[in-house]
């Protein structure tokens, strides 16, 4: 029974893959439908394993059939759906689903929709897959695979050759922490002699952490796995594929870019949580690294005129500080911002999309403007899931990082006040983005004006519902009384994470992140709102704004510090290696075409010339036979 | 009555005798063009080898050697006659049987 129904929850998706791929050209009208029910029946099925779950608290663990076997390693097709593998699934085949049900509207005109929704459903199938993974290896293939359908999802509109390099780049950064994966896999089956997250937690006790042989090996793993992860979710130094797969649909960056599969890393480091925790050097690199990917992602933002490169860094940045609260070793207030931030960055998203739809594809906020009112729905909803973001009481984001302030503020106080200043520039540009988009008079041209109307409801009812997850979401950990951290506490490292007491010190810093939020607003406010600023067209930006501008010239780095070389190096390999043994070949066919050609020659067709030969040699063997 | 052949006439006469003959068939074969004399050289250096397996078969008392040219014949007979409409085939196609000029197997 419930491996029949594990089995329904995952090949659901796959199967509205199928269908799409091929009947969905014939029935290209329905292909939304199609794929939207396989995601709800998903959906469902969590549920009821939820549900289950969380009354007799015992993990579920489905094992179909033994995929690797060899003396004394063994690799088993498993699924396992624990707490946090339950919690994920929700999120990924709720919000999935809402995303596919906004999708059919957003995607309405477009000719290859069918192409588009077998996509997402292959997508949401594979991050299932990496989610309810009962050991690495099955885990790996849905990062794999969510990696895949993150290409081909950037690349949709394959026709525009810079959608199609963006999408080159995200695959490309993913392989490079898809191999510090692997490496770690590869070290942690050579520790353990097993990929099972059930049997690696077991052995870790076993696993005797003196030896500096074992510890350096775990070490290693862990570094590994962390690279991999900061791949998968936009880290530095591999972040800068997320702003370019804006270039994808805006549901594929909802979806996939902002609530669930960036968030991979995240779920990948919370379930070798047991790992971590004896790797206290490689957490701390895990909060260094994503308190600075939060401030710097933040500090770009701050100066993005594209509404969903501004949307992409508050990601990368978002990302940073759930990371920062994995270091301190807060998993619990990392999962609730993932949660979280999936109900609020997903509903801005599609408000985003909204925006652009109404527009009729305008994505530069500077020639947006003063919609509110015709898109009524969007604006509240987009307020909403904003205010959510900057983390104003009682909204969801300001519980989760507030969270994670918290945790912080118990282990760092410098990255406490890096990750404060993120929160506090995340709260400026996403009310700079609000204001500029909703506010004022619009700056586009008149025919976009005219253009300008509120989307069909299957893109309402989504925002609408995520609007109110943004809202309520906050409920699930309480200051206090984390109902999510008690959910949690199961599968999570016992480490001292219990809820926080709350003293004055811990209100303190609670008002002064509102208070930072706030200032960030009227910040914006000020700037867009009073003084009616726009920020200045591309060419017109000098001096540190523009290094800004330009996102620090990171790609320009990259371009030159890793693709030059190799360009370099394969023109090297291309003009001298290649062209040499091109020479050596063709010179030994050529020598053996010209002693061929000469040889011919004794070949006469005279026939007394040959009876000569002929006679020679006989004489020449008889005589060597018999006389020398 | 076999001993008397080998006695009146040495066993070394018949051996230089074949290689005489053998010689004139390889001298024949290399020297001239007409390929009936081709074949009449072949069949001289034949019978040269026929005849000292017959001079030896005598010398060591055992037929086996005779026996062994009776086939050797039978087959040559074939042979020549096999040859000859291969002449006649050539001539018919190329109009001469003089060997110089036939060089169509010029590699």
């Amino acid at each position: 029974m419930e491996t029949s129904l594990a089995l329904i929850l995952i090949l659901s998706p796959f199967i509205g893959f199928l269908y799409n791929l091929f009947a969905g050209k014939k029935t290209r009208e329905i292909s939304g439908i199609v794929a939207t029910l396989a995601v709800t029946v998903s959906f469902v099925i969590s549920v009821y394993f939820f549900q289950q779950v969380y009354v007799s608290k015992t993990p579920i663990v489905v094992h179909l059939f033994n995929w690797i076997s060899l003396e004394g390693f063994t690799i088993g097709l498993d699924f396992l759906l624990d707490q946090l593998s339950l919690l994920w699934l929700l999120f990924v085949t709720g919000i999935g689903a809402l995303i596919h049900l906004y999708s059919i509207g957003y995607m309405h005109d477009d000719e290859n929709k069918d192409r588009f929704f077998a996509y997402l459903n292959l997508f949401v199938g594979f991050m299932l897959m990496l989610v309810m993974g009962g050991n690495l290896l099955v885990t790996f293939i849905g990062w794999e695979g969510v990696g895949l359908c993150s290409y081909l999802l950037i690349g949709f509109w394959y026709k525009n050759q810079s959608y199609n390099d963006a999408a080159k780049k995200a695959f490309i950064m993913n392989r490079i922490g898809d191999l510090g994966f692997l490496i770690g896999m590869f070290t942690l089956a050579h520790i353990f002699g097993t990929l099972d997250y059930a049997h690696m937690k077991a052995g870790f006790s076993l696993a005797s952490l003196t030896s500096p042989t074992v510890f350096a090996g775990l070490t290693l793993a862990g570094v590994c796995l962390f690279i991999g992860a900061t791949g998968k979710s936009a880290q530095l130094p591999l972040y800068t594929w997320l702003p370019d797969a804006m270039a994808g649909p805006t549901p594929v960056s909802a979806l996939i870019h902002a609530a669930t599969m960036v968030t991979g890393g995240i779920f990948l480091v919370t379930r070798m949580g047991f790992l971590y925790n004896v790797i206290p050097d490689v957490q701390l690199l895990i909060a260094i690294v994503g308190a600075a990917t939060a401030l710097f992602a933040a500090t770009i933002g701050l100066m993005q005129t594209d509404i969903k490169k501004v949307l992409a860094y508050s990601t990368v940045s978002q990302l940073g500080l759930m990371f920062l609260a994995l270091g301190v070793g807060a998993y619990s207030a990392a999962v609730f911002h993932v949660v979280t931030h999936a109900f609020f960055k997903a509903c801005l998203f599609l408000g985003a999309g909204s925006v652009i739809h109404g527009l009729g594809g305008q994505q530069d906020i500077r020639k947006m403007g003063g919609v509110k009112s015709a898109m009524f729905v969007t604006y509240v909803t987009f307020f909403i899931a904003t205010l959510a973001i900057s983390g104003i009481f009682p909204f969801a984001g300001f519980f989760s990082k507030d969270e994670i302030l918290l945790s912080t503020f118990e282990h760092n106080k410098l990255l406490l006040v890096i990750g404060s200043l993120a929160s506090i520039m995340t709260a400026f540009y996403m009310f700079r983005a609000l204001f500029l988009t909703f506010f004022g008079k619009f700056r586009g041209t008149e025919e976009e004006k005219h253009h300008i109307h509120e989307s069909p409801k299957t893109m309402t009812i989504p925002l609408i519902v995520l609007a109110i997850l943004s809202t309520l979401g906050g409920l699930l950990g309480i200051p206090g009384y984390s109902w999510i951290s008690e959910y949690l506490a199961p599968v999570l490292p016992a480490v001292s994470e219990e809820a926080h007491h709350l003293g004055a010190m811990e209100y303190t810093l609670m008002g002064v992140a509102l208070v930072g939020a706030i200032v960030g607003i009227a910040i914006a406010y000020f700037l867009y709102l009073s003084k009616k600023n726009v920020p200045s067209a591309d060419e017109e930006k000098e001096g540190f704004g523009k290094v800004v501008y330009n996102k620090f010239y990171v790609d320009e780095l990259y371009q030159a510090v890793v693709v030059k070389p190799v360009y370099a190096l394969s023109s090297l390999f291309t003009n001298v290696f290649e062209k040499a043994i091109a020479y050596v070949v063709d010179g030994i066919g050529s020598l053996t075409g010209y002693i061929s050609t000469q040889a011919r020659l004794i070949q006469d067709g005279s026939i007394g010339t040959y009876l000569v030969a002929f006679v020679v040699g006989l004489c020449a063997i008889l005589t060597y036979l018999f006389i020398l | 009555m076999a001993e008397n052949v080998l006695k009146l006439i040495g066993i070394d006469s018949y051996i230089y005798l074949t290689i005489l003959l053998f010689s004139v068939g390889i001298l024949g074969v290399l020297f001239r063009r007409s390929m009936i004399v081709l074949l009449m050289s072949i069949e001289i250096m034949l019978n040269a080898v026929n005849l000292l397996l017959v001079v030896f078969s005598v010398y060591h008392q055992d037929a086996a050697g005779q026996v062994f040219v009776f086939f050797s014949m039978a087959v040559a007979a074939a042979e020549v006659a096999v040859g000859l409409s291969i002449l006649v085939s050539i001539f018919r196609n190329a109009g001469s049987i003089d060997f110089a000029t036939l060089r169509n197997l010029k590699g």
